[in-house]
C-alpha cells in the first residue's frame, strides 16, 4: 500500500519546475520575512544586547512592557488613537472619492485619479508639511490666521503637545489614498453595468440604493483588499511622526509603537524587549486584519 | 500568441466601463453635494504640492514674505542653484546621491518583477502541495508592516554581510509581498487554453513562463514597477546603509530640510525633484495600473 507521504513525494516530484520557478523568490521571501518575525517572537523571551547570547528571561519583556513602561502605554494609545480615526476614515475615503471619481468621464478621471494619488506616490515628501507648520510668521498655516486676525502670534504646531497629534493625522489621511484607492477605483470599473439595469428595473429608486444593493457587494474582494492595505497603514505610524514631530517628540506626545520600538531597537540596543515591542505590533496588526476580512465578508450577505 | 487575451481583457473591461446611458435618479442635490465634497477634499490633496512646487521657485525674499503666498509671484531658479551649491560643496556630489537612488531603485525593480513573477506564475497556474499554505503566508505578511521585521533583519543582514552596501535596500525589496499577491491575482486571468496549447506543443515551463505569461501581464509589470519605485525612490537606506557615499536622495533631502529656515528654498526644489518623477511616471501608466488592480481582490 502506497503511503499518504510517498504520494505526496510523487506530487511534489511532478511538479518540481513549479517549485523550481517559486524558489528564488520565497527563499528571499522566507530569509527577509519570515524567519525575522520568528526570531522576533523568540527573542521576546529574552535578554539579549546583541554582544552577549541571548538568555531567556521568560515573560519579563511583556509584563514590563505593560506594567512598568510609561512611555510604551502613552505609544500604544497614541497608535490605537492613529489606528481608529485614520483607518476607518482612510478606508471610506478610498471608496468615497474612487466612487465619485468613477462617475466622471474618462479624461477627468484619469485627473482627480492622479490628484488624488498624487500624495502618496511623490515619495515620501511629507516634509513639506514642515513648511506648512512652520512655527515662524511664513509658514502657511501661521500665516493665514495672523493675517486674518485668529491668533496674534504664530503657534509652534509641531512642539505643542495639543497639536501635534492632529497634525500627523492629518498628514496620515493626506497620505492615505493609496493602493487601496487605486484598487477602488479598478474594482468600480469591473463592476458588471447591467447589474445596474436590471436593478433600475427591480425598483432601485437613487444613487444611495444603487451604492448599497449593488456596487458594495459586487465589490467585496476589492473591499477586503483595501482593508488589509489601509490596516496595515493605519497601524504603522511612524516616519511622519518622526520627520514631522521630532524623535523622540515633546513629552512623547507623537511617540507611536513603531517609534518607541526603533527607540529600543536602534538607540538602546535592547534587542529582547524591543522584539516583545515587535511581536505586540504583529498580533495586533494581524489580529485586527483577520478580524475585519471576517466582518466584511459578511457585507452584502 | 498573446492577443487574443489581451484583446479579451481589453474587451471584458471596456464593457464595464461604459456605463449604461439612463441611470437610476440621480437628484440634483445629490449630485452637486457629492461634487463639493470632491472639489474640497481634492483640493487639500493637491494645494500642499502646489505649494510646495511654487516654493521651488520662488526667491527668498518671496519665501520669507507676509502673509505668505500660495504661488509664486517672480519665479527664478535661484533654488536648483542653491541647492546643487549646497550639495556639490558636500564631500559626496549631489550626482552621486541621485545615482544611488536610482541604482537601488533599477535594479530593485528588475529583481523584483523577475522573480515576483516567476513565484506568481506556479501560485496562479498549477497545482502542487503547498500552495495554498504559501500564499496564506503572503497574505498573512499584507497584514504587518516592515517595521515589524526590521530589526532582526538588521542582523540577518549582517550575518550575510549586506549592511552597508546596496544590496542591503535591494535584496529584501526582490521579496516585497504586495508585489506577488498582485502578480497572482492577474495572472489567474490567463486563460488555461493558452498555456496548455503551449504545452501540448512541447514547451516547457520555464518557456512558458517567459515567451506566454510574461508578455501577457505587461499591466501587472507596471503596477510592480510602481509600486516598487513609490517605495525604492523614497528610502533613506532603512538604517542599513551608513556610508554617506552609498546614501540616497531622500536621505540627502532630509539633511537639506534639516538645515532650517535658511534651507526653505532648497529644501522645496529637492522636494520638487523627489516628487516629479513618480507622479511623471504614474501619468504614464495609469490606465494599465487600474487593469491590473482590477484583479487585485481578495477571494474567500
Amino acid at each position: 500500500m502506497q503511503s499518504w507521504w510517498s504520494l505526496k513525494w510523487h506530487e511534489i516530484r511532478a511538479n518540481k519546475h513549479s517549485y523550481f520557478l517559486m524558489a528564488p523568490y520565497m527563499i528571499l521571501f522566507a530569509v527577509f520575512t519570515v524567519l525575522p518575525v520568528l526570531v522576533s517572537i523568540v527573542l521576546s523571551f529574552t535578554y539579549f544586547n546583541m554582544l552577549e547570547f541571548p538568555k531567556f528571561i521568560g515573560w519579563q519583556n511583556y509584563t514590563r512592557l505593560f506594567l512598568e513602561d510609561d512611555v510604551f502605554l502613552i505609544a500604544l494609545k497614541n497608535t490605537l488613537l492613529f489606528a481608529v480615526i485614520t483607518g476607518p476614515i482612510s478606508y471610506i475615503a478610498c471608496f468615497v472619492f474612487a466612487w465619485i471619481i468613477n462617475e466622471l468621464s474618462p479624461k477627468l478621471r484619469a485627473v482627480m485619479t492622479l490628484v488624488f494619488y498624487a500624495p502618496s506616490i511623490s515619495g515620501n515628501v511629507y516634509f513639506i508639511w514642515l513648511m506648512i507648520f512652520s512655527g515662524d510668521r511664513y509658514g502657511i498655516m501661521n500665516g493665514l490666521l495672523l493675517r486674518f486676525g485668529f491668533i496674534l502670534e504664530p503657534i509652534l504646531w509641531l512642539k505643542t503637545e495639543g497639536y501635534i497629534m492632529p497634525i500627523i493625522i492629518l498628514v496620515q489621511l493626506w497620505l492615505s489614498l493609496g493602493t487601496g484607492f487605486l484598487a477602488f477605483i479598478a474594482g468600480l470599473q469591473t463592476v458588471d453595468g447591467t447589474l445596474y439595469e436590471a436593478g433600475a428595473v427591480d425598483g432601485i429608486k437613487n444613487r444611495w440604493q444603487e451604492l448599497w444593493y449593488i456596487t458594495l457587494p459586487s465589490m467585496r474582494p476589492q473591499l477586503m483588499f483595501g482593508a488589509v492595505i489601509q490596516i496595515t497603514t493605519a497601524f504603522a505610524v511612524a516616519d511622519v511622526s518622526i520627520a514631522l514631530a521630532g524623535f523622540p517628540s515633546v513629552n512623547y506626545a507623537a511617540e507611536t509603537i513603531v517609534t518607541h520600538l526603533i527607540d529600543f531597537g536602534t538607540t538602546r540596543f535592547e534587542m529582547g524587549y524591543a522584539s516583545a515591542i515587535a511581536t505586540v505590533l504583529f498580533l495586533i496588526m494581524v489580529a485586527t486584519n483577520l478580524l475585519v476580512q471576517k466582518l466584511l465578508r459578511k457585507v452584502g450577505e | 500568441m498573446n492577443i487574443p487575451f489581451q484583446a479579451n481583457t481589453r474587451r471584458r473591461i471596456g464593457r464595464a466601463v461604459r456605463m449604461p446611458k439612463k441611470r437610476v435618479n440621480r437628484s440634483a442635490w445629490g449630485t452637486f453635494s457629492l461634487f463639493a465634497l470632491l472639489t474640497l477634499f481634492g483640493a487639500f490633496m493637491i494645494l500642499p504640492l502646489v505649494y510646495a512646487i511654487n516654493n521651488a521657485f520662488k526667491p527668498l525674499d518671496e519665501i520669507f514674505i507676509f502673509p505668505p503666498t500660495l504661488f509664486v509671484r517672480n519665479p527664478t531658479l535661484n533654488n536648483f542653484v542653491d541647492l546643487f551649491n549646497l550639495l556639490g560643496n558636500s564631500w559626496v556630489p549631489f550626482s552621486r546621491y541621485i545615482f544611488n537612488t536610482v541604482f537601488i531603485t533599477g535594479a530593485g525593480i528588475i529583481g523584483h518583477v523577475i522573480f515576483a513573477s516567476a513565484a506568481a506564475y506556479p501560485l496562479a497556474k498549477h497545482h502542487f502541495p503547498g500552495k495554498k499554505v504559501l500564499f496564506t503566508i503572503v497574505v498573512l505578511s499584507l497584514m504587518f508592516t516592515p517595521a515589524v521585521t526590521a530589526m532582526p533583519n538588521y542582523m540577518i543582514m549582517s550575518w550575510l554581510g549586506l549592511i552597508d552596501t546596496y544590496w542591503a535596500v535591494i535584496v529584501p525589496a526582490f521579496a516585497y509581498s504586495l508585489g506577488l499577491y498582485l502578480m497572482k491575482q492577474f495572472m489567474e486571468q490567463i486563460p488555461d487554453v493558452l498555456l496548455e496549447a503551449a504545452k501540448i506543443d512541447g514547451a516547457s515551463e520555464y518557456r512558458i513562463f517567459w515567451t506566454i505569461v510574461m508578455p501577457n501581464v505587461k499591466p501587472a509589470w507596471l503596477t510592480l514597477i510602481i509600486l516598487l519605485f513609490q517605495i525604492l525612490w523614497g528610502s533613506d537606506g532603512n538604517g542599513f546603509i551608513y556610508s554617506e557615499q552609498l546614501k540616497s536622495l531622500h536621505f540627502a533631502a532630509g539633511q537639506v530640510v534639516a538645515g532650517g529656515i535658511a534651507r526653505s528654498g532648497a529644501a522645496a526644489a529637492v522636494a520638487l525633484i523627489l516628487m516629479s518623477v513618480p507622479i511623471t511616471l504614474f501619468v504614464f501608466s495609469q490606465s494599465r495600473i487600474i487593469e491590473t488592480m482590477a484583479t487585485s481582490g481578495m477571494k474567500d
